[in-house]
């Protein structure tokens, strides 16, 4: 049917071919059509419907033949649907320009969120990691962060609030993007989530390797793969620490501390040396002790992991009915097959 | 003068630096004074560093009236703008100096702080090495204190050097009163409206730092600096108390639903915490 308006591009894929939209996915349309991934957004939107149908490029023609199936309401719509088409060329349907305007930014604020929540899908995390491996996000402003690729976020989940921002896995800060036409993109459209979600997901990703590096095979040493609260130990923050951090210095002498312009802003960049130290709920049992032979056991069987170090000693074979229904839950429980997240233990 | 900028080959004839701070890329830059530039003491050293080095200066003070070849002219052109870069290093610490930098700061011509909790705060432009040729000019935020790259590769290829390791903290020696308001705001990454365990427990730690160094320039009567400083320190010391007596609680009950083998009702004891959390979209 579409292909009768002799637009063969999608009004997804112009959308995302659009200056400024450098950042977006193109969602599938099996998503889209799911009624279930757009629950709540009607009431969000206004003309819901017909902007719905200008992104899935429905035909007017395609409403009467569907009539019986769909609702009565559906007449209101019938009179334009070539939208595919970039705005001009739409004028000159029977709907008035002013109409399709509204319905044109309705379908942008609607595309907006259904985007939000399709690159927290797996195949929109999938895509946008496509996306992230082409460096399509740019990279971290900061120095000691050696153009790490960042990626895309907002600060707010609700349409309206902020525009986007760029969230730099080395120094786990966001940044402004580089180039001005990213200020016309709303940042609810990526949706806070996503970015920590993607570093979850995709635990072995080696963000310390710059986009450059990073084109080259991902080998890396068995010492690397500590873990500590659910991540590995190199992929949280690895441009912060001792090292990464700016020392000010006038003519060679480091700055003091003690002068009204000293350095006051180290913690933020700062990290510690030995990952143990980041292992709190280790610390907690151990400072209050344990009441229970089979946490003893744990703590002394992963020494040298964390807390979140009960990734371990659930891959081991283990006879306690407790733990292995704890594996199984887990197992269950997330829909990325993330490894530990933490997140009851996270308050 | 229009005529002269088009013609390059008669530029040398009427101020060169003007050319030179007004041209394409070079708008880090302040104009060094005359005066500074025809004191040899403060060029010393740099006739070792500079080639064509009186041809070079003659050009950089308008004096320049050399009959040479296009090859010579141009690497004479590339010498003067070595040596008015290093020239510069030099000037920007001096009283004139930080004085013109110091205009151009407040108007923001280096470019505003690309981090977003620094609300677009001005940057200044520095050097990671006082010796040319080793680094490119980085930016310098005095509010989160961190040092960046320029937007612009036209600014990123400038020298280093041309500004120096110390000129952005001179600066703020000289002027104290300019030291921005520090910010204790940060990003807090989150997965449907509940914390990262990994991110959060750095954070934690870093705020640990940050309140140890508080508590160190207090002891010492030193102005932190902080934007919420220093009468409200004592309460917010209190209130991080009360957190975390609060969060040990929550932490022990946590612990002791766990025991129970129930850590269904552990998890859902999270949930308070969490409070700002959205309906999840799901996949």
């Amino acid at each position: 049917m579409s292909t009768s308006s002799g637009t063969p591009e999608s009004w997804i894929s112009s959308f995302c071919s659009l200056l400024g939209h450098e950042y977006f996915a193109e969602v599938s349309e099996e998503f889209i059509e799911d009624d279930f991934n757009l629950t709540g957004l009607q009431n969000q939107v206004a003309m819901y419907k017909e902007a719905l149908e200008m992104i899935l490029d429905v035909e007017p023609e395609d409403d009467e033949d569907e009539e019986d199936e769909e609702e009565e309401d559906e007449e209101e719509v019938s009179g334009d649907g070539r939208d595919g088409r970039p705005r001009g060329e739409r004028r000159h349907h029977s709907r008035t320009a002013s109409d399709l305007s509204v319905i044109e930014s309705s379908a942008e604020l609607l595309y907006g969120l259904i985007h939000q929540r399709f690159i927290c899908s797996r195949a929109g995390i999938q895509q946008m990691s496509e996306k992230y491996e082409l460096g399509h996000f740019g990279v971290c402003p900061r120095t000691n962060c050696n153009q790490t690729r960042t990626l895309p976020v907002g600060l707010s989940d609700i349409p309206g609030e902020d525009t986007v921002k760029l969230f730099c896995p080395s120094c786990l800060d966001v940044y402004v993007p580089p180039n001005s036409r990213f200020q016309t993109v709303d940042g609810a459209f990526f949706g806070r989530t996503f970015g920590a979600l993607f570093l979850l997901t995709f635990p072995e990703y080696d963000l310390s390797r710059s986009a450059a590096e990073a084109a080259a095979n991902l080998g890396r040493s068995p010492d690397e793969q500590v873990m500590v609260n659910g991540m590995y130990w190199r992929n949280i923050a690895p441009g912060l620490g001792r090292g990464k951090i700016y020392e000010p210095k006038i003519y060679g002498f480091r700055v003091s501390e003690m002068s009204r312009s000293g350095p006051r802003m180290q913690w933020l960049r700062d990290k510690p040396d030995d990952p143990d130290v980041l292992d709190e709920a280790r610390h907690f049992a151990e400072a209050h002790g344990t009441d229970s032979d089979a946490d003893d056991e744990d703590d002394d069987e992963t020494m040298n992991r964390p807390a979140g170090g009960r990734t371990s000693s659930r891959r081991r074979p283990t006879p306690h009915p407790r733990l292995s229904q704890r594996q199984r839950q887990r197992q269950n429980g997330s829909p990325m097959t993330l490894d530990a997240n933490g997140a009851e233990s996270e308050l | 003068m229009d005529d002269y900028a088009t013609e390059s080959d008669s530029d040398y004839t009427s101020y060169w630096r003007d050319w030179f701070i007004s041209s394409r890329g070079n708008e880090y830059f302040c104009e060094i004074d005359e005066d500074y530039l025809t004191d040899r003491f403060n060029l010393t050293g740099l006739n070792t560093e500079v080639q064509y080095y009186q041809y070079a200066l003659d050009l950089v003070t308008d004096v320049f009236d050399l009959d040479c070849d296009d090859e010579m002219r141009e690497a004479i052109e590339k010498s003067a703008r070595h040596l008015y870069g290093l020239v510069h290093a030099r000037y920007i610490v001096t009283t004139r100096g930080l004085a013109k930098m110091l205009e151009k700061y407040k108007k923001a011509d280096f470019g505003k702080c690309p981090r977003v909790m620094c609300n677009s705060h001005p940057l200044l432009p520095m050097g990671l090495s006082d010796i040319p040729n080793v680094k490119p000019a980085k930016l310098y935020c005095a509010r989160c204190e961190d040092t960046y790259n320029p937007k612009s590769s036209r600014h990123a290829s400038i020298d280093g050097a041309y500004f120096g390791t110390s000129f952005h903290n001179i600066l703020f020696q000289v002027y104290p009163g300019l030291v921005p308001a520090k910010s204790i705001e940060r990003y807090v990454p989150r997965v449907y409206g509940f914390k990262v365990h990994a991110a959060a427990a750095l954070a934690r730690w870093q705020d640990g730092v940050r309140d140890d160094m508080r508590r160190r320039l207090r002891r010492l009567e030193i102005e932190s600096g902080f934007k919420d400083d220093d009468e409200d320190l004592e309460e917010v010391e209190e209130d991080d108390v009360d957190e975390d007596e609060e969060f040990q609680q929550r932490q022990q009950l946590q612990v002791a639903e766990y025991r129970r083998g129930n850590p269904a009702a552990a998890g859902s004891g999270s949930a308070p915490g969490g409070g700002d959390a959205q309906m999840g979209s799901v996949a």
